[in-house]
């Protein structure tokens, strides 16, 4: 705990990731490096296509990189882990044969994380944080898709992972249920302070929701900039440094002149 | 294609306005409990029962304008023939031996699948290998492997056992493998993640997730293997001498005894209803329906 506060808790060097569909070898990102520290709310941010959920994939551990490294604490991730919990942008993440309560309690009992009562005590804690005690016994099929994001929030928030990892997990929302949502989790981050890693492509939830903000370029996902984007949240979409903020990272995106508009503004 | 825009395009000026909604008590059914009748009305088994009253009405009253008992007996002369013979107990005794040969054969069917699939699931050439038997043996009529399995294993319950496991195997093993084939990407990554992996992530992520595929194969592979047992036995209950349900047809069509025969058809359809609407309704009721993963 007391190691060197400097010290990053995930470094990501150099990381060049490729896949492979029937046909193509697809290069998402190109020689990427970035660090997340204690306490971040870091955000990568780019246009669709260029490699950002590829690369959560990675730090995920649900493929490897092939060139580059990336270490958590200092070592290298080789394989999926419970230490980095991942939040996904689809509902069917959640287990449909257990309920809230069950599906909360559920990665920590196959980790052996923590003891049978403590584990219990904190599924429940984790269910009250998301505000939805009434829910607790409930199957998800009867959830919100708002709700079951909550859930899913609230499942690997309870395992306590080193780092949490979101992929766009408000993109399937409506437009209201994600500013709810997207407050929820800041005022969540507010209590626990925890580090997350959050993927988006809507300038405006990086600038509300991240401290940071990695830009990256369009296919294939080469970084562009880093930006401190601490002081703004959803108190301050109406000040003059937001709307910079979002020119900014507008250039950035766009510098190059091309209309691409399939990048989302919104 | 030009539609007439009286006013050019341009929208009227309106004034904005803003109201209080109304009180919600004033609107009368917000939500109610439904009363007894839309209940029963709406109960799924009500409504069975409803369809096989009907069924047994044009029966009967077809049977009666018949008027011949050879060709086709009424319902009434049917239910006499099933209750004597349930209480002098041949019946029972010739349903308990077809369904101990059953319970034998859809037990071992059922473990084969499993380490079909095992294999199926564990690696690309196992899928290949199942899905080409499938492709192969699924369309096998159990019947038409009767003969093989008489040579092989002679009269008696293994050959039965044999044809059983023949029905029963391929439809529960290509169910399954679907199933686990359609568990969403999401989910299995979710498992992952925690750090599952080998038995426990094939039991705990993808054979709930796949619950509703694997239920659906043993509901054909119980219907497969009991048509296949009473087909069987009508084939060779001769000489077998504790024989089926297929045997007490068989020898009460010889009889020219058509009560009878219908009261054998009667028992196995009462078992197929017995086994559907019970047994599988309960496991239904307990498992896809509550976790919504079938409506």
């Amino acid at each position: 705990m007391t190691a060197d506060m400097n010290a990053p808790l995930l470094a990501v060097n150099g990381v060049t990731l490729q896949y492979k569909t029937p046909r193509h070898l697809v290069t998402a990102t190109y020689r990427v490096d970035f660090s997340v520290h204690q306490g971040d709310r870091y955000v990568i941010l780019g246009p669709s296509g260029c490699g950002k959920s590829t690369l959560l994939k990675a730090v995920g551990g649900f493929m490897n990189p092939v060139e580059g490294s990336i270490r958590i604490r200092g070592k290298e991730i080789v394989a999926p882990g419970p230490d980095r919990m991942m939040v996904f942008q689809e509902f069917e993440q959640l287990m449909p044969w257990k309920t809230v309560f069950q599906n909360v309690l559920f990665p920590m009992k196959v980790t052996r994380k923590f003891a049978r009562a403590e584990a219990t005590e904190r599924a429940n804690a984790a269910i009250d944080k998301v505000n939805l005690t009434q829910f607790r016994d409930v199957y998800p099929h009867m959830l919100s898709g708002g709700m079951k994001m909550r859930v899913a929030i609230a499942r690997a928030m309870a395992l306590e992972p080193d780092i949490l990892l979101m992929d766009e997990p408000f993109a399937a929302l409506d437009a209201l249920t994600r500013r709810t949502m997207q407050q929820e989790l800041l005022s969540l981050w507010e209590q626990l302070r925890f580090t997350v890693l959050f993927v988006t492509h809507s300038i405006e939830e990086a600038i509300i929701v991240g401290s940071r903000i990695l830009v990256l370029s369009p296919h294939p996902g080469r970084v562009r900039a880093e930006l401190d984007a601490s002081g703004l949240d959803y108190s301050t979409i109406d000040r003059p440094e937001f709307g910079a903020m979002s020119k900014r990272i507008h250039d950035l995106l766009f510098a190059d002149g091309r209309p691409e508009k399939q990048a989302a503004t919104a | 294609m030009t539609i007439d825009v009286h006013h050019h395009g341009i929208a009227p000026m309106r004034p904005e306005f803003e109201v209080e909604p109304t009180e919600s008590v004033t609107i009368g059914d917000v939500e109610r409990p439904l009363s007894l009748s839309e209940r029963v009305l709406n109960n799924e088994s009500f409504q069975r029962l409803m369809i096989l009253i009907v069924l047994i009405v044009i029966w009967e009253l077809y049977a009666r304008w018949l008027n011949n008992s050879l060709l086709f007996p009424t319902f009434t002369e049917t239910v006499q023939t099933f209750w004597r013979d349930i209480s002098n107990g041949v019946l029972i005794n010739r349903t308990l031996t077809s369904l101990q040969t059953l319970a034998i054969g859809y037990v071992c069917g059922l473990v084969f699948a499993t380490v079909f699939t095992t294999f199926a699931v564990a690696s690309t050439i196992g899928t290949r290998i199942l899905s080409t038997l499938t492709a192969m043996f699924n369309p096998l009529p159990a019947i038409a492997l009767l003969p093989l399995a008489l040579i092989w294993f002679g009269l008696g319950t293994p050959s039965l056992v044999f044809v059983i496991i023949h029905s029963v195997l391929w439809a529960v093993a290509l169910n399954t493998l679907s199933g686990f084939r359609a568990v969403p990407e999401t989910l299995r990554m979710s498992g992952r993640n925690m750090g599952l992996t080998g038995a426990r992530y094939v039991g705990l992520i993808l054979i709930p997730a796949a619950f509703p595929s694997i239920l659906a194969g043993l509901k054909i592979g119980w219907a497969f293997a009991w048509r296949t047992l009473v087909a069987a036995e009508l084939v060779f209950g001769v000489s077998s001498r504790s024989g089926g349900i297929g045997w007490y047809i068989f020898e009460a069509r010889n009889d020219l005894d058509t009560a009878t025969v219908f009261s054998g058809l009667l028992a196995v359809i009462l078992i197929g209803l017995l086994v559907e609407s019970v047994v599988f309704r309960t496991i239904e009721a307990r498992t896809v329906n509550l976790w919504g993963m079938q409506r």
